[in-house]
């Protein structure tokens, strides 16, 4: 598999490393409770197919970058900064 | 039919016409008691557990495939009880000893073989975390012993003690590990189960489950609508999907873990060697093939195939330990969807949905399992209470903090087991 990393261009698998869902861009207050908590942590919608997850160009830039891909496949759809994304749904 | 050293024999000498088919392929009735979702392993040892030691045979287990299709088919068949944590150490002994007599309860060969399996360690510091990991086991009532280099060495001479990565200190050797044939675990326990009047209905996909006021009334199918009173759900690498048509979210991702084998070849290793510092383990299976794997790829994925770089970085350390393996072909890799929790361990519970249960997040060590989850689910789904072994398993220790399962000690996230 290669990702595109938007900084650095399309790279081998092995420069990633990968978080997880980008659910990880959503991180509740501290106070938002057990439930919000549970949700953003550990509860997954885990689709078989496309999903969006954040990687990190680890042996590269180091930029943070969330993923569009499909989980069947393997095929990628797109890849964006994490902090544009993040700019993006403020 | 009863298999026997006579049936043998008498077929044997009569063409093989006498053997008749496993089980049956009966057409759903309208309504069980329970419905089991997914014919994995786990699921056709629920089934039989429910039959055989709960008294209740108006079960159903409804595979959108076939019989050993899944991961339970897929899986390098290690069997072993070397669990550390309190709850996960009682559970895999239990499920170990239930090992120990499957065959005769099932008359059924599944080629279990407790040849013995190694864990390498390789520092002063890990000789001591083996040291204590085999003292648990050994106060569980199960075996270990600690063996230092000349010993693994009078078992295992052809590794490669002296290598510059990670030098051989030593193994935790577990005799009464070992492994068994994947397939003939689904079909002993598909038999069993058929035999007492379980319904096992193949090709037949769940694709709704039905709810009214909070409690669940039966499943929509390939097949048809189909009632029940209590619904289990054991789709492994699946759950997710599962149990989204009860509008539950699980803490699951799915992974994919992928294994190797070699052409066949003479008998060479006769233990399981595990190599946790290079993430790989190896066994040789009773074809001859050298079977072997090691670590997830470490994305969510359902391809049921892996990534060039988890293979290469596999094969390297394969490699190092065993340098023998390098003379070997190798003929298949392949892959099987894992349904990992965020602390690595296994999910046995009810939900808060009546009369709906689920038994996943077994990650990449449910082969093992197989016996004691199906024997603890059926319990659970049959008295509405956890089964002694089986109680840690819970579904909200995540959301609560309380009593997380983390055998490995790397913390309880989901990139992280
Ligand atoms: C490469 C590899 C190596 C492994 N090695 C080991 C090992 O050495 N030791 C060990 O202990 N474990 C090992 N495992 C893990 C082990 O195989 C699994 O944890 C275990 O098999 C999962 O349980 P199961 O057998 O019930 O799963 P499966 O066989 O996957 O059963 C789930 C079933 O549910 C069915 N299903 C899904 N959705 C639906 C639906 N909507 N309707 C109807 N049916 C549905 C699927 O078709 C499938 O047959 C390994 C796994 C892999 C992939
Ligand atoms: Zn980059």
């Amino acid at each position: 598999m290669r990702l595109t990393c938007p900084l650095c261009g399309e790279r081998d698998r092995r420069e990633f490393y990968y978080k997880g869902d980008a659910i990880a861009l959503n991180r509740p207050a501290p106070d938002a409770g057990t439930d919000a908590w549970d949700d953003y942590l550990y509860l997954r919608d885990n689709p078989a197919g496309v999903t969006k997850d954040l990687w990190q160009h680890e042996l590269g830039c180091s930029a943070w970058i969330v993923v569009e891909r499909n989980t069947v496949t393997h095929e990628v759809l797109s890849t964006a900064l994490a902090s544009d994304v993040k700019k993006a749904t403020k | 039919m009863r298999f026997s050293a006579w049936q043998v024999l008498k077929n044997g000498l009569t063409g093989n016409k006498g053997w008749t088919p496993h089980w049956r392929s009966p057409e759903p009735k309208k309504e069980y008691d329970i419905i089991i979702i997914g014919g994995g392993g786990h699921g056709l040892s629920t089934a039989y557990h429910l039959a055989a030691v709960y008294g209740n045979a108006n079960v159903a287990v409804l595979e959108k495939g076939y019989i050993g299709g899944g991961n339970v088919g897929r899986n390098t068949t290690i069997v072993r009880a070397n669990y550390f944590l309190d709850g996960n150490s009682q559970f895999y002994s239990h499920s170990l000893k239930l090992w120990e007599k499957m065959e005769g309860d099932l008359n059924f060969n599944a080629m279990h073989s407790q040849r013995g399996i190694i864990n390498l360690f390789h520092s002063d510091g890990q000789r001591d975390a083996a040291a204590r990991r085999g003292n648990m086991m050994i106060s569980q009532g199960d075996d270990a012993i600690l063996l230092d280099r000349e010993g693994v060495r009078e078992q295992v001479p052809f590794l490669d003690f002296e290598q510059t990565r990670f030098p051989i200190y030593g193994g935790l050797y577990h005799k009464r590990g070992g492994t068994a044939r994947h397939d003939a675990v689904a079909w002993g326990y598909a038999r069993g189960a058929d035999q007492r009047g379980v319904d096992i209905i193949q090709n037949c996909e769940v694709t709704g489950i039905d709810i009214e006021n909070g409690a669940v009334t039966g499943v929509q199918t390939t097949k048809g609508p189909i009632k029940a009173k209590k619904v289990g759900m054991v789709a492994a690498g699946r759950s997710g999907q599962v149990a989204a048509m009860a509008g539950m979210r699980l803490p699951i991702e799915s992974n994919i873990l992928q294994a190797f084998v070699t052409e066949g070849l003479k008998p060479c290793l006769d233990h399981v060697v595990t190599y946790g510092m290079g993430h790989f383990y190896i066994s040789q299976s009773d074809k001859g093939g050298l079977v072997f794997g090691g670590d997830l790829d470490f994305y969510a994925s359902y391809a049921s195939r892996g990534n060039l770089s988890t293979a290469e970085h596999v094969i390297e350390a394969g490699m190092a330990l065993m340098p023998m393996i390098g003379k070997a072909k190798m003929l298949r890799s392949w892959g099987g969807i894992m349904d990992m929790t965020p602390d690595g361990s296994p999910i046995i519970d009810k939900t808060d949905i009546d009369g709906l249960y689920v038994d996943c997040g077994w990650n990449y060590g449910g082969f093992k399992a197989v016996p004691a989850s199906g024997d603890c689910f059926a319990h659970l789904l049959a008295t509405g209470r956890p089964h002694d072994v089986a109680k840690k398993f819970r579904l909200d220790r995540f959301r609560t903090g309380v009593d997380i399962l983390d055998e490995e000690g790397k913390g309880s996230q989901h990139n992280l087991h």
